[in-house]
């Protein structure tokens, strides 16, 4: 079971957050090709390793954290905040 | 266990053969042999489950391509293929995905008798239960979709799913009471260790090597074609490689330098102690997220969606458990006392849309068999032929032509997730 320590509401367990994605930029509409743009929707480093995750902590202060987790071990290095809207 | 083997094929299976063996004491031969990994193949395959056995199966028995290798990192089936819960169904939504999986149903009915090896495919039907009014209408639109493809589906009430099975809770006393379900008679179950070993036992048999223990740790690439691949017991020179590596696709194309949209997500699985049998149909509820049938040998298969976390862990959890045992006992209240053997978790290689990437890539001459998310199991066999036709051809099959990686930057996904969303 994995326990993320919250930067607001200390260590809980992590079925009270959800997992919303890889942290990856998002490109500016305005000046993308759509090439660029189905990388950003669909394309994803899926390592065997650390990522660096967006999760919200949905059943505890609502706020979008940034999370850096093994993928094979489930250890996890760093829960910081983000702030609103979740961008990276 | 590196043994002195005969270098002649292994027997075929025959009932005379077993009397023999059995009065005589005379031990059975390996199935499959022991080889050094020679400097060049003509095509390697990597991964030793299902799709990459049966690749190298078809290429070897429908194409005349003998000098084939397949390279597995673990063991055979030691992946996702035998890590699934054995579940063998047509019933999907999209058009494409209909004919696909009738392919494979139609090639899991004739594998025992084809590969010489007892698969035990038992085709006792595969029902999914609707517990909303929404859940009946996608089931009415597969059940069309199905039928106009010649695949038998319909839609049943709860009268006929109380006598198909008597041990589902159909009053409407249950939090989500059961309102009709998709009846898939050609569905069931199938020994899924022994599809592989046959696989690989009739590769073997027409002179494909198979390597285990054997790592690719690199892959070459040069003047946008593959060369070969490096691994752990040396360099291998290959004008084609094939991937069937599941969970691990986006890892094993990374060696090449391809990108796949491709997130690897837990699967988790558990067994009970066998009991007497009592149920002779797959039973799935999307809504309480599992699914059960009862094996040969009495134990009851449980499965659920993937897990909610990426991950490439393949333990099981206690949340897992608690979770299917309480949906289990909402379908099936008399289990209670039934007890739970073992739990596992194999790898999903999940995809935008739910479909599978197979297919040519940007390098030429390396192939993907990727991304089947939840069913990869179901297809095995389809796949395995499709490959097979286009490596050894060079023109993809009709069949898997919207399977391509290009759909995803040309804009022609192929949605799969309303017959994907745990209806397995």
């Amino acid at each position: 079971m994995i326990t993320l320590v919250c930067p607001h509401c200390g260590p809980r367990d992590a079925t009270e957050f959800a997992y919303i994605g890889e942290r990856t930029a998002r490109p500016d509409p305005n000046d993308t090709t759509p090439q660029e743009w189905r990388g950003y929707l669909y394309l994803r480093s899926n390592p065997a390793g650390w990522a660096d995750e967006l999760w919200l902590h949905r059943a505890g202060c609502g706020r979008y954290l940034a999370v850096r987790r093994h993928r094979t071990t489930g250890a996890v290095d760093e829960v910081r905040d983000v702030g609103a809207g979740g961008e990276p | 266990m590196r043994s002195r083997r005969s270098r002649s094929s292994p027997p075929r299976y025959s009932g005379f053969g077993l009397i023999r063996r059995g009065l005589t004491g005379t031990s059975w031969p390996p199935a499959w042999r022991r080889y050094e990994p020679r400097r060049r193949y003509d095509v390697v395959v990597i991964g030793g489950g299902v799709h990459g056995l049966a690749t190298a199966y078809y290429l070897a028995a429908q194409h005349g391509l003998t000098n084939v290798a397949v390279l597995e990192r673990g063991y055979l089936g030691g992946g996702a293929s035998g890590r699934n819960t054995a579940i063998i169904r047509s019933n999907y939504l999209t058009p494409e995905g209909v004919r696909f999986y009738d392919r494979s149903v139609r090639l899991y009915e004739s594998l025992a008798a084809e590969l010489n090896f007892n698969a035990m495919f038992s085709q006792r039907g595969h029902l999914t239960l609707a517990h909303s009014d929404s859940a009946l209408r996608i089931m009415r639109w597969r059940a069309e979709v199905n039928r106009l493809q010649g695949v038998d589906s319909s839609v049943i009430g709860r009268a006929e799913i109380a006598s198909l099975v008597p041990s589902l809770d159909v009053t409407d006393h249950p939090r989500f009471p059961i309102l009709g379900g998709l009846w898939h008679p050609p569905g069931g179950i199938i020994r899924h260790d022994a599809v592989v070993w046959g696989y690989a036992r009739a590769a073997d048999a027409l002179g494909v090597h198979l390597h285990q223990d054997t790592e690719v740790v690199g892959i070459d690439v040069s003047g946008g074609r593959v060369r070969g691949v490096r691994t752990n017991r040396g360099q291998i020179a290959a004008p084609a490689v094939v991937t069937c590596t599941a969970g691990w696709a986006s890892t094993v194309c990374d060696l090449a330098g391809i990108e796949l949209p491709i997130t690897t997500f837990p699967l988790q699985a558990a067994v009970t102690e066998p009991v007497r049998p009592f149920l002779d149909t797959v039973v799935v509820s999307g809504t309480l997220h599992v699914y059960v049938s009862q094996s040969d040998r009495g134990e009851l298969v449980f499965g659920a969606a993937v897990d909610p976390v990426p991950s490439y862990s393949t333990r099981g959890s206690l949340e897992f458990t608690e979770n299917v045992a309480a949906h289990v006992l909402e379908l099936m209240p008399a289990l209670a006392q039934v007890r739970i053997l073992r739990q596992w978790a194999g790898l999903c290689d999940m995809t935008p849309d739910f479909s599978p990437i197979i297919g040519p890539t940007p390098v030429e001459g390396f192939y993907v068999d990727v991304g089947w998310g939840t069913y990869g199991f179901k297809a095995g066999p389809v796949a395995g032929e499709a490959m097979a036709a286009l490596v050894a051809t060079g023109k993809t099959p009709e069949l898997i032509e919207p399977f391509d990686l290009a759909r995803f930057t040309d804009g022609r996904l192929v949605g799969e997730r309303g017959a994907a969303a745990v209806g397995h």
